[in-house]
């Protein structure tokens, strides 16, 4: 356990992750199709400015500007060449930031979806997915990353290929999947079907969790739903501030920081030990949140009806697990023999 | 599967492949559907008979298991899949024998979005239930969207976002029609995860889709309300 995270995962109950990246390179300029990551080229400062509105306002650990820097992505702005040497600027300038900070803050590298289907549906091969996720977890270890965070995936054969990668690329990492399907990734995966898969995996993440999907409601049920198979590995939570709206040409997210540093307090009563926010998530979110924690005392994992009371319904009756798994199972039809 | 019965399709009679090509639908059986849908023919059913009783009928049952929770995309994606390989069949039959239309569709993935499993989806289940569906892939440009539902003369535009990125660039394309005064022209249908009804409605589209099978739904109704208006106009 030699890893900044593992180090830092040990000596504290908790963890505070960073917020959003796209809502933020908006309010800065970026154009909606635009590429982030051609800014870590073209507008190092402005990438500077946004590590450093999460690492000013209390965040731990911070996400690097590279979700979409895999050839795959990159491939719609004619860059597919570029993912390794996008991502290690990504991470470069993330490390200088981190070691500005006068504390130890964890420059997580984030590896996003290709986009593109793998298994029997699919187009993506097994093979062709590793080598996308290798080059961008290189270019992202060569900047300086401590850790690879895959996040926003919906696939378990994507989370499998990308942790293929990390173990070429011999680097500690932490994967968040979606949930924004009925409580399950748009694939179907279930929180407790997460689960078995993580733990199965050769080189499991140092922690694994959710993020993005619906609402911070739906977020925290499946961060129940993780805690309910008893694992022992710690759970992430990053949640979207509430829900889209588009206001005066701009999109905002409808949580207030109010309601973010609830969200943080009941993530951690409902198990999650690195906390953060995704969509819509800005800094003065991140200092609530942090304040929250600071001043919070564990409680019991709120039920359900009390996230829905804090935080708003939830955008299914079910999430698939515990009672529901059975009845939601596939129905089997009759099959004719080939 | 030893204990399991072998079904021969041909064996059946119609009303029994029918429901067994809704079962095959299910199960994403690809050359099974292709295999019934030649019997049917050959037993000198319509190509259109064929295409809504047993294809878009089969498919109306994934779209709702889809919507319910109880089918997820990898299955769907199957059975589109197998329903496309008849469709292929039928496709040139339906355009000689002069079946009825439902309308017609463009649909793409907004500038910059790669995603386009949702687009996928309600591609093949517009199609399922009778709409020729006009794909124009990922990453289109405002002016891509524009030439193409001249030039296909379509009904029904539809613009998917799967990012918070990419998702305000429905609106440029939206309003970009407005500047050219042909907005009204068409019934424009937006989906993808990060959005919702209301997004929908600030934008200026006509309808948001929670998924396929509401899109789907959705542009019938549309379609429907469009005629009534012609013909009362």
């Amino acid at each position: 356990m030699t890893d900044a995270l593992s180090r830092l995962l040990q000596s504290r109950d908790w963890l505070l992750a960073d917020g959003a990246t796209g809502t933020n390179l908006f309010n800065m300029g970026l154009q909606s199709g635009d590429a982030p990551e051609f800014w870590n080229e073209d507008e190092p400062d402005k990438i500077r400015a946004l590590y450093s509105g999460a690492v000013d306002a209390g965040s731990d650990l911070f996400l690097t500007n590279s979700f979409g820097a895999n050839a795959s992505r990159l491939k719609l702005h004619e860059a597919q060449h570029r993912a390794y040497e996008l991502s290690k600027l990504a991470a470069e300038l993330a490390r200088e930031v981190a070691d500005k900070a006068g504390r130890e803050v964890i420059v997580a590298g984030s590896v996003g979806p290709t986009g593109e289907i793998m298994g029997a549906a699919g187009t993506l091969t097994h093979e062709s997915a590793v080598e996308m996720f290798e080059e961008t977890a290189r270019g992202l270890r060569d900047g300086g990353a401590d850790v690879l965070w895959l996040e926003t995936i919906s696939a378990p054969e994507e989370y499998r290929a990308a942790a293929e990668a990390f173990a070429r690329a011999e680097m500690p990492w932490c994967g968040t999947m979606s949930f924004d399907t009925a409580g399950r990734t748009m694939m179907g995966l279930t929180s407790a079907d997460m689960v078995t898969m993580v733990d199965g995996l050769p080189n499991p993440p140092l922690a694994f969790g959710a993020n993005c999907g619906v609402g911070a409601s739906d977020l925290l049920r499946t961060v129940q739903g993780f805690a309910a198979q008893g694992t022992e590995r710690p759970i992430i939570a990053k949640g979207n501030a509430g829900i889209p709206r588009f206001e005066g040409g701009h999109i905002h997210y409808d949580g207030t920081p109010e309601l973010m540093a609830k969200y943080a307090t009941m993530a951690f009563d409902s198990g999650a030990t690195i906390i953060g926010g995704c969509c819509g998530t800005m800094p003065e979110h991140l200092r609530a949140m942090r304040e929250a924690l600071e001043n919070h005392t564990p409680g019991p994992r709120p039920t359900l009806d009390e996230i829905a009371e804090v935080l708003g319904g939830f955008s299914s009756p079910s999430d698939g697990t515990g009672e529901d798994a059975a009845s939601a199972e596939r129905p089997r039809r009759r099959r004719r023999r080939a | 599967m030893s204990d399991e019965e072998d079904i021969i399709l041909s064996e059946l009679d119609d009303e029994e492949l029918v429901q067994q090509m809704h079962d095959d639908l299910y199960d994403g059986l690809k050359e099974e559907i292709e295999e019934a849908v030649n019997i049917l023919l050959e037993r000198g059913w319509e190509p259109y008979r064929i295409l809504t009783e047993a294809l878009v009928g089969g498919m109306t049952i994934v779209g709702q298991d889809f919507r319910d929770g109880i089918l997820f995309v990898p299955e769907v994606l199957l059975a589109a899949n197998a329903m496309k390989a008849g469709m292929s069949i039928l496709k040139p039959l339906l355009a000689e024998t002069g079946a009825p239309k439902m309308g017609k569709m463009v649909i793409g993935t907004v500038k910059g979005d790669i995603h386009d499993i949702g687009k996928n989806l309600v591609s093949m289940m517009m199609e399922g239930a009778g709409f020729e569906v006009v794909d124009l892939g990922i990453n289109n440009p405002v002016e891509d969207y524009i030439e193409a539902i001249q030039k296909e003369e379509a009904d029904i535009l539809g613009m998917s976002a799967l990012l918070t990125t990419t998702m305000p660039y429905m609106k440029v394309v939206i309003d970009t029609m407005k500047e050219q005064g042909i907005r009204d022209d068409y019934i424009i249908l937006v989906g993808g995860a990060p959005l919702n009804e209301e997004f929908g409605k600030a934008i200026g589209a006509d309808a948001y889709c929670r998924d396929a099978a509401v899109a789907v739904e959705t542009a019938k109704t549309f379609i429907t309300r469009r005629h009534n208006q012609a013909a009362a106009g």
